[in-house]
């Protein structure tokens, strides 16, 4: 595969030294990268040295770069790896686990005469519109869930979700399978949605 | 039409694959085991529903951005790369 010819634009000019054209990608794709070190160091600083590191990591292996994915897929890789070897170094990786999407309480045992595997617990209506999403005690609350999740959860909801990268592109960065990818993918959102809805639909005090 | 020779899905397995429905990945038959159910259980309809919100929320989260200390050295660090 060759360069695509929007990053062959980009990589000339970055050779050429075009410095504008440089901190326009440092603007647009820090923000994700700042996400995506979160997933794996605990605090705000650190995560910016690994973004700093991962830009430095680019200028040095610039010339290296042979267009077998887009540039960004190959930059994203690098702050992925970065990340990684430095949570190794900080702490112990938590330890993955199989996990229900939903607290298997709330649904009616697999023998139930009429309704196996229904709901017995049922969802209910969250109390706000959806504006109120936005809001920012509830994007807190997001934001809070999202911190709770394991950091290979993480690191696909904010690509997907939060970035909206497609698929392929975060099996690339990640070096998932697209199964996997999804899997994880469902697990993250699952939780996300459970702290929603604790927030939203904890029970009225009667 | 539902298909009354498909098994019926349960409200337990519908929630784990929604993100796979979401995405086309189900296959034609889980595709409509999967919508039968919809068709009849109001709890999946509002479960689906807010997962739909989730992802909605998650997209329209604010912007994170380096610090202007960090842009700064980076610049600076290209200026060099680009002088060599």
């Amino acid at each position: 595969m060759g360069i695509e010819s929007n990053d062959h634009a980009l990589l000339t000019a970055l050779r050429d030294g075009d410095e504008r054209v440089f901190s326009d990608l440092v603007e647009r794709w820090s923000g994700l990268m700042l996400r995506l070190a979160l997933a794996h160091v605990e605090s705000r600083a650190i995560a910016e040295e690994v973004v700093q590191d991962a830009w430095l990591t680019v200028l040095r292996s610039l010339h290296r770069f042979e267009g077998r994915s887009t540039l960004r897929t190959w930059v994203l890789g690098i702050v992925v790896n970065l990340a990684r070897s430095r949570s190794r170094a900080e702490r112990r990786a938590t330890l993955a686990s199989s996990e229900s999407i939903v607290d298997p309480a709330r649904f009616l045992a697999a023998d139930h005469p009429r309704w196996p595997h229904h709901w017995a617990v049922e969802p209910v209506p969250w109390r706000t519109p959806e504006d109120n999403l936005l809001a920012d005690e509830t994007r807190n609350v997001i934001l809070e869930a999202v911190e709770g999740l394991p950091a290979p959860q993480r690191e696909v909801l904010v690509l997907r979700d939060f970035e909206g990268l497609t698929g392929g592109e975060v099996c690339n960065i990640l070096r998932l399978t697209d199964t996997h990818q999804r899997v994880l993918l469902h697990r993250a959102r699952s939780r996300i949605r459970n702290a929603l809805e604790r927030y939203f639909a904890a029970p009225e005090t009667t | 039409m539902i298909d009354q020779r498909l098994p019926e899905m349960p409200c337990r397995e519908l929630v784990e694959v929604i993100t796979d429905y979401l995405e086309d990945r189900l296959s034609p038959i889980d595709r409509s085991r999967f919508e039968a159910h919809l068709a009849e259980c109001e709890p999946c309809r509002l479960y689906l529903e807010q997962f739909r919100q989730t992802i909605r929320a998650l997209g329209r989260m604010p912007e994170e951005s380096l610090s202007s200390e960090t842009r700064g050295a980076l610049l600076a660090a290209f200026r060099g790369w680009s002088s060599h």
